[in-house]
C-alpha cells in the first residue's frame, strides 16, 4: 500500500501571525515550520507501516507551497516519509481552500496513493476542510478528526468524535483520512534521520505538470475574496495575576476575594 | 430563483439546535437577498409533519432524502442535487463536525467558495458577505464570493427562532448516491465514553485540560468543585485521552454551557473550546503560559502552576466557608 501524507509549511508557533492589510493575505515573512498537526499524520503512516497489519510500501510527503516549503518536506522525510513531492507555481499563490484542495488532488492523482493522510487543521488557515475537498475531487470516501485508525486488508476502521459522541466508521480504500491530534504522540526525528533527509528524493512539479486548470487556482481562480479586515470587538480586558508562582498564598487570597466579591463562594 | 439551502443535522428523531439556528439565519438572509430559505434532512426516517415544523424556523421548503445518516458524503450528493435542480446558490450550516465535512465536500462538488467559522452573514448589494474570525480570533475578515457560496457557521453563532414562518412544504427527493459516498459505513454513532455526568445544570464549573498532566490529577478539579459546590468539566484533549467522560466535555463537539462561574485549570482556550463556554458569567483561568489564548477572554487570569495553586485555593475556600 502506498500512503501520501499532505503537509504544509506554516509560520512558526512563536511568530505572531498577522494579515498583511495590503494583500489581505497572511504575512509569511517570519520563521516557518512544518504544520504541527501534520506530524500526527506522518506518525499515523509510520504506525501503519510498523504495525504490520498491512504492508506499507511507500510513504510520500506532498505539499503545495512556495520554494521555501521544501523545508517542511525535508522535515516530513526526517519523520519517516520515503520521498517527497512539492507542487510550486506562481500561479497557485493566493489559492483559497477549495482551489488548494483541487490542486492537491491533481498532484495526488499523479501519485495514485491507496491512502491519503492529512492533519486536522493547518495552524495558519484553520479551515479543517482540505481533506473533504481533496476527497471529493479524487472520488474517495473520507473522514476527518480520526483519533483511532486500524487497517485490515482494504478496510480501515476509524473512530472519531462528532457532535453526539464517538463514531466508529468502516472505510474502504482508497480513502482520504484526516487525523486528530489525539491519535498519537509523534516521535522526534533521530539525528541520523535529520542528516539523511536532504538526500531522499524530492520532486518539484509545476501546475502544468499535473494538469491543473490555471483558471481554477490562484487568487483569480478562487471563489472567495477577502473584502475587508477588521479588529475584533474591543472587550474590557480582565484582571490578571501575573507570576502567581512567586507568591502562591497571595495569589490564592486574591482569587478568593475576587470570587467573594462576586458572591461565588 | 436565488435561494439558501440549510443542512439539518439530526439524531434520534431530534433536530440539532445549531441547524435550527442556521435556518433562522438563512431566512433572514434570504429575505435580504430576495429569495427563500429551505432545509434538507438526509436519513433519520422523519415523518412529514415533523419535517414541516422546520417551517416555523424559516424553511419555506423541506427536502427529505432517505439515505445513510451521520456521514458527510451522502449529504454532499443530496445537497448538490437539490441545489442544482432548484437553482439554489447558497448553502448554510450551523457548524459542528459534519457541517465542516459536508460543506467542504459540497464546495468542491458545485465549484463554490467556502467559508467556515462564520459568525455572521449579511447581504451587501445583493451579494452575501460573511464575517469570519481568523488567526485565533485576533482578526475578523469579511469574505465575499464570486458565484456560489457555502457558509459554515461557528457553533452557537445563529440563534433558533421558531416564530419565523408557517409549516414548511415537504418534498421527497430521490438521490442516487455516488459509489464512493457509500464506501464509508457507520458502525456505531454517538457513543458516550465514560459515565454520564451532568454539567449543564451546574452554576459553577471547574474545567480541567491537558495541563493537569495526568488522569488522576482531575482529583484537584473535583476537590475544588466540591468546595465550591460545583461540577467538573473537561476539554476534548483530555476526553480523547480517556482522562474524563465525554459527557463532561465542553465545546464544538461537546456541550455548550453558561454557568455563573467557569474556572479553567490547564486549558489553552482553543476556539473549539471557547464556543462552548464563552457565555459564562465569570471566567477564571489558571495557566502557566502567559500567552495562552484563554487569557484573551477571561475575567480573571492567573499565570501560574495549577498544581500549586488549585490545592491551596480549595483549602482557602473550605476555610472561608467554614468561617
Ligand atoms: C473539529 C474540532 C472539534 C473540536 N471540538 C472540541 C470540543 O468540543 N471541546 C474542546 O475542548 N476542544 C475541541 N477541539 C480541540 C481544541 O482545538 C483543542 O485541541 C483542545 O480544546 C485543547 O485542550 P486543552 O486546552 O486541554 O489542551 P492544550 O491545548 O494542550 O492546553 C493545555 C494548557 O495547559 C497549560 N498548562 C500545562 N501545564 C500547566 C500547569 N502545570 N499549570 C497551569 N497550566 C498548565 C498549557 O500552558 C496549555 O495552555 C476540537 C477541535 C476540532 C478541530
Ligand atoms: N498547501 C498545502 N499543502 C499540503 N497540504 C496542505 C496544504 N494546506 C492544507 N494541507 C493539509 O490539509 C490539512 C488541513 O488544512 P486546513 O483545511 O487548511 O485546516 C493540513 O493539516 C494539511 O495536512
Amino acid at each position: 500500500m502506498k500512503i501520501a501524507v499532505l503537509v504544509k509549511e506554516v509560520p512558526d508557533a512563536a511568530v505572531e501571525k498577522r494579515i498583511d492589510s495590503g494583500t489581505k493575505r497572511l504575512d509569511r515573512s517570519g520563521e516557518k515550520n512544518l504544520n504541527p498537526f501534520d506530524t500526527h499524520a506522518i506518525e499515523a503512516a509510520m504506525q501503519l507501516r510498523e504495525g504490520g497489519a498491512v504492508q506499507v510500501d511507500e510513504i510520500v510527503a506532498v505539499t503545495m507551497g512556495p520554494e521555501s516549503s521544501k523545508s517542511a518536506l525535508t522535515k516530513a522525510v526526517s519523520l519517516g516519509a520515503d520521498r517527497s513531492v512539492q507542487l510550486t507555481d506562481d500561479g497557485l499563490a493566493g489559492s483559497d481552500v477549495n482551489a488548494t484542495g483541487y490542486a492537491l488532488a491533481k498532484v495526488l492523482e499523479s501519485e495514485s496513493p491507496d491512502l491519503v493522510l492529512l492533519g486536522q487543521q493547518s495552524d495558519d488557515g484553520e479551515c479543517y476542510a482540505v481533506g473533504a475537498v481533496v476527497a471529493d475531487h479524487l472520488k474517495m470516501p473520507s473522514l476527518t478528526q480520526v483519533v483511532k485508525l486500524e487497517a485490515s486488508g482494504d478496510t480501515l476502521t476509524c473512530e472519531r468524535q462528532a457532535e453526539y459522541g464517538y463514531d466508529t466508521v468502516k472505510v474502504t480504500l482508497p480513502a482520504v483520512i484526516s487525523v486528530g491530534d489525539a491519535i498519537n504522540e509523534p516521535r522526534y526525528p533521530s539525528l541520523k534521520a535529520i542528516m539523511g533527509a536532504k538526500k531522499k528524493p524530492l520532486e518539484t512539479k509545476s501546475a502544468g505538470d499535473v494538469g491543473i486548470d490555471a483558471g481554477k487556482v490562484g487568487e483569480s481562480g478562487s471563489k472567495t475574496q477577502v473584502l475587508g479586515l477588521n479588529p475584533p470587538p474591543q472587550k474590557a480586558s480582565g484582571e490578571l495575576i501575573a507570576d502567581a508562582d512567586d507568591d502562591i498564598d497571595g495569589a490564592v487570597a486574591k482569587i478568593v476575594s475576587w470570587l467573594d466579591e462576586r458572591k461565588l463562594i | 430563483m436565488a435561494g439558501i439551502l440549510v443542512y439539518v443535522l439530526a439524531k434520534d428523531g431530534e433536530f440539532n439546535k445549531n441547524s435550527l439556528g442556521a435556518i433562522s439565519e438563512a431566512a433572514k438572509l434570504a429575505g435580504q437577498l430576495g429569495g427563500e430559505a429551505s432545509a434538507i434532512v438526509v436519513g433519520g426516517d422523519f415523518a412529514d409533519d415533523k419535517l414541516a415544523t422546520l417551517g416555523a424556523y424559516g424553511a419555506a421548503k423541506v427536502y427529505k432524502v432517505s439515505g445513510p445518516e451521520g456521514l458527510a458524503q451522502p449529504a454532499v450528493d443530496a445537497m448538490a442535487k437539490v441545489m442544482t435542480d432548484n437553482g439554489l446558490d447558497v448553502a448554510l450550516f450551523g457548524g459542528g463536525l459534519l457541517g465542516l465535512e459536508i460543506g467542504a465536500g459540497l464546495a468542491a462538488r458545485i465549484d463554490a467558495g467556502v467559508t467556515m467559522e462564520a459568525t455572521g452573514a449579511k447581504a451587501d448589494g445583493g451579494k452575501i458577505v460573511v464575517e469570519r474570525p481568523v488567526l485565533q480570533d485576533s482578526q475578523i475578515v469579511d469574505v465575499g464570493f464570486s458565484g456560489k457560496a457555502v457558509v459554515i457557521g461557528r457553533l452557537n453563532s445563529f440563534e433558533p427562532n421558531d416564530g419565523v414562518g408557517a409549516a414548511g412544504a415537504v418534498e421527497t427527493v430521490d438521490v442516487e448516491f455516488n459509489d464512493f459516498s457509500l464506501k464509508a459505513e457507520l458502525v456505531t454513532r454517538g457513543e458516550q465514553r465514560g459515565e454520564d455526568v451532568n454539567i449543564e445544570d451546574a452554576d459553577i464549573l471547574i474545567a480541567g485540560g491537558r495541563g493537569l498532566g495526568e488522569k488522576d490529577k482531575f482529583g484537584l478539579c473535583e476537590d475544588l468543585a466540591g468546595a465550591l459546590g460545583g461540577a467538573v468539566a473537561a476539554t476534548r484533549a483530555v476526553v480523547d485521552a480517556g482522562w474524563y467522560p465525554y459527557a463532561a466535555q465542553i465545546g464544538q463537539t461537546g456541550k455548550t454551557v453558561a454557568p455563573k462561574l467557569y474556572l479553567a485549570a490547564g486549558i489553552s482556550g482553543a476556539i473549539q473550546h471557547k464556543v462552548g463556554m464563552q457565555a459564562s458569567e465569570n471566567i477564571v483561568a489558571i495557566n502557566k503560559d502567559p500567552n495562552a489564548p484563554i487569557f484573551e477572554f477571561s475575567d480573571l487570569g492567573i499565570v501560574g502552576d495549577l498544581h500549586k495553586i488549585v490545592p491551596k485555593l480549595t483549602e482557602a475556600i473550605k476555610a472561608k466557608k467554614g468561617a
